[in-house]
């Protein structure tokens, strides 16, 4: 198998398994782990060759472009792609059991739906890393918000229902604003190409305007504050496997579009001054999610203003890898925080569902004791805090930790107080939960059974979250090949 | 060169009327409570879109329009249908289980509103 053959079969395995899954929807379970499988299995194949040769190429169908479409894998696409397969992985295992614990009138409808739709989302995910031209990046865009409203809408409560109305609303009118600036990139450049782009773009008006309307329909996507008000409610109430993908995994592919638009394609219109715009919008999500979510009833609500505050922190890197040196240390840091919440977020999230299974409810204050029922998730939600929070040897320490050099190194002292006090709230927002968690009842309430695997999914994901600290070496290396030239010190 | 030179403010007519479009649509789509009427500002939006790529096809130098922009507006139209399909059977679901044509604002945010006992079962 070459290069070509697994970056086609990357796309085409989870898209198979959709369709089949559709068809046979009792063999749901089984078409994602056999997709996970050939998935991993095309991605080793892809990552030596990008290891051995840099960038890899598939044309699709042989046209190439301009008229044919063009799919690329850097040592970036690398790495988010195996993000995607380990979390897609995870949550493939988890939900199996996650779906057979519900018995109301609608549970067999969700059982049978979440196969084909998380199996089109992870497609989604795995052709949008690999996009070479910001066209079909808007295709895969849309795919992966059809798939995501989906998903939320599968809760099938009157909450759910509206969340996903309001999130396809955003959704489909950020994608428009996306579509209206590729126009005018094409009208100017003549071009869709992100690597000719990057050769030909020359600042002006119009360019101006197309990128303005592609950041603010990506950053509404991307949730950054403050155009994060639908992610809660979304991300809240859908079942906690969707939860799990959508703050993980979809609200990143946004991120990845923004990162290569304007460090690949446009890095002479990344200014110090949109650099450090940007870097305000991720401060104010830093301290408005955290303190939101200080004041949530709700764990899984407290989970996802998390995900508004952990997002900020990934846009520190537009003024910290956009300021010319040293800009490497910064992209390497925000991308193994991203790993490393993707990680952290999961085992949160499906140990805010083992929660609701076990106890019936998620009210925070109503928690005591729940460590007596549930060790293990107990356990996992608080490694996943100590990554959130920063704590060493953690991979969000990793992050904050090369965040924070760049900080010292282009004297950019500001960001280092944002991301200090964020860490303190985050601190006091896994604090209430665990508090609750260990406090001491003589009498702790009979919970309802939990499947172990369950339980063990969260854990596992949570020590790769403190783990990814130990082995944060590996994934810099693999994101030097094919870094934007823009971040200068890049090379070998 | 005289034809393409006469030629040249229609183009701008489309592209200024797409840009118009768009801007109803999104207008729409923010002052519109009704659930049909914002599916149906977001296909304004989108028709203002798709006729800004004709327009910028046509403007390119030459005696043909770039066939590329054609070819993206109806990948957009495919994808433009998919939304609206979709627009709609949420919006469906919603009158027919909540009967409401219109989104709540943010009551999924409030404290009372999830008892989720229904959802855990036995």
């Amino acid at each position: 198998m070459t290069s070509s053959w697994a970056i086609a079969l990357l796309i085409l395995a989870p898209l198979a398994a959709a369709a089949l899954a559709f068809a046979f929807p009792k063999r749901g379970c089984r078409m994602a782990l056999a997709s996970a499988v050939i998935v991993t299995a095309a991605l080793v194949v892809l990552a030596r060759g990008v290891l051995a040769g840099g960038a890899q190429l598939h044309r699709v169908g042989g046209w190439g472009a301009p008229l044919g479409i063009d799919l690329r894998a850097d040592g970036l696409a690398v790495l988010m792609l195996g993000i995607t397969v380990l979390i897609a992985s995870a949550v493939a295992l988890y939900s199996r059991h996650f779906f057979s614990l519900e018995h109301d009138g609608e549970a067999p409808h969700r059982a049978r739906y979440f196969w084909p739709l998380f199996l089109f989302l992870w497609a989604a995910l795995n052709a949008l890393f690999l996009s070479a031209d910001i066209f079909n990046l808007y295709v895969t865009l849309e795919l992966l918000g059809f798939a995501a409203v989906t998903l939320v809408a599968l809760a099938g409560r009157r909450e759910a229902l509206n969340a996903a109305m309001r999130y396809l609303f955003v959704s489909l009118s950020a994608s428009l604003f996306y579509l209206l600036g590729v126009a005018l990139v094409y009208g100017q450049c003549a071009t869709v190409d992100l690597t000719a782009l990057g050769a030909k773009a020359q600042p002006g008006p119009a360019l101006w305007v197309a990128l303005t309307l592609m950041t603010g329909g990506l950053a509404a996507k991307a949730a950054l504050f403050p155009l994060h008000f639908w992610l809660p409610p979304a991300h809240a109430n859908a079942p906690a496997p969707v939860s799990a993908l959508l703050s993980a995994l979809v609200v990143k592919g946004s991120f990845y579009i923004l990162l290569r638009l304007w460090f690949e394609a446009f890095p002479a219109l990344l200014t110090p001054a949109v650099a450090q715009a940007f870097g305000a919008l991720g401060a104010a999500a830093i301290l408005w999610g955290s303190i939101n979510a200080l004041f949530q009833p709700r764990l899984k609500l407290l989970v996802a203003y998390s995900t508004v505050a952990q997002l900020g922190y990934l846009f520190l890197l537009f003024p910290l890898a956009g300021a010319r040196d040293d800009g490497f240390l910064a992209w390497s840091g925000g991308l193994i925080f991203l790993g490393a919440h993707a990680c952290a977020k999961t085992a949160m999230f499906l140990t805010a569902g083992n929660i609701l299974h076990a106890a019936g409810h998620d009210r925070i204050r109503d928690l005591d004791g729940i460590t007596h029922v549930l060790p293990i998730s107990a356990f996992a939600f608080g490694l996943a805090g100590l990554s959130l929070v920063g704590l060493p040897p953690s991979g969000g320490f990793a992050g904050k930790w090369l965040l924070l050099s760049a900080c010292l190194a282009q004297g950019q002292w500001w960001w280092v107080i944002v991301m200090l006090f964020g860490s303190l709230l985050a601190a006091a927002y896994v604090m209430r939960v665990l508090n609750h968690a260990f406090t001491h009842v003589p009498d702790p309430a009979t919970p309802n059974p939990i499947p172990p695997v369950m339980e063990w999914t969260a854990l596992v994901l949570a020590v790769l979250a403190v783990g990814l600290g130990l082995v944060a070496a590996w994934p810099v290396e693999v994101l030097r090949l094919g870094a934007p030239a823009i971040l200068g010190g890049a090379g070998p | 060169m005289k034809g393409a030179r006469a030629t040249m403010p229609d183009h701008r007519i489309y592209l200024l009327a797409g840009a118009a479009l768009f801007v109803i649509g999104f207008y729409s789509l923010l002052v519109q409570a009704h659930l049909l009427r914002r599916i149906m500002a977001l296909n304004v939006m989108g028709s203002g879109v798709f006729l800004v790529f004709i327009a910028l096809g046509a403007l390119t130098p030459g005696a043909f329009p770039d066939p590329v922009p054609n070819a993206m507006v109806l990948t957009g139209i495919v994808v433009s249908v998919c939304a609206t399909g979709l627009g709609l059977a949420l919006a469906d679901r919603l009158q027919t289980d909540a009967d409401k044509v219109e989104l709540e604002d943010g009551p999924e945010t409030s404290r009372n509103t999830t008892d989720t006992k229904e959802e855990s079962g036995g």
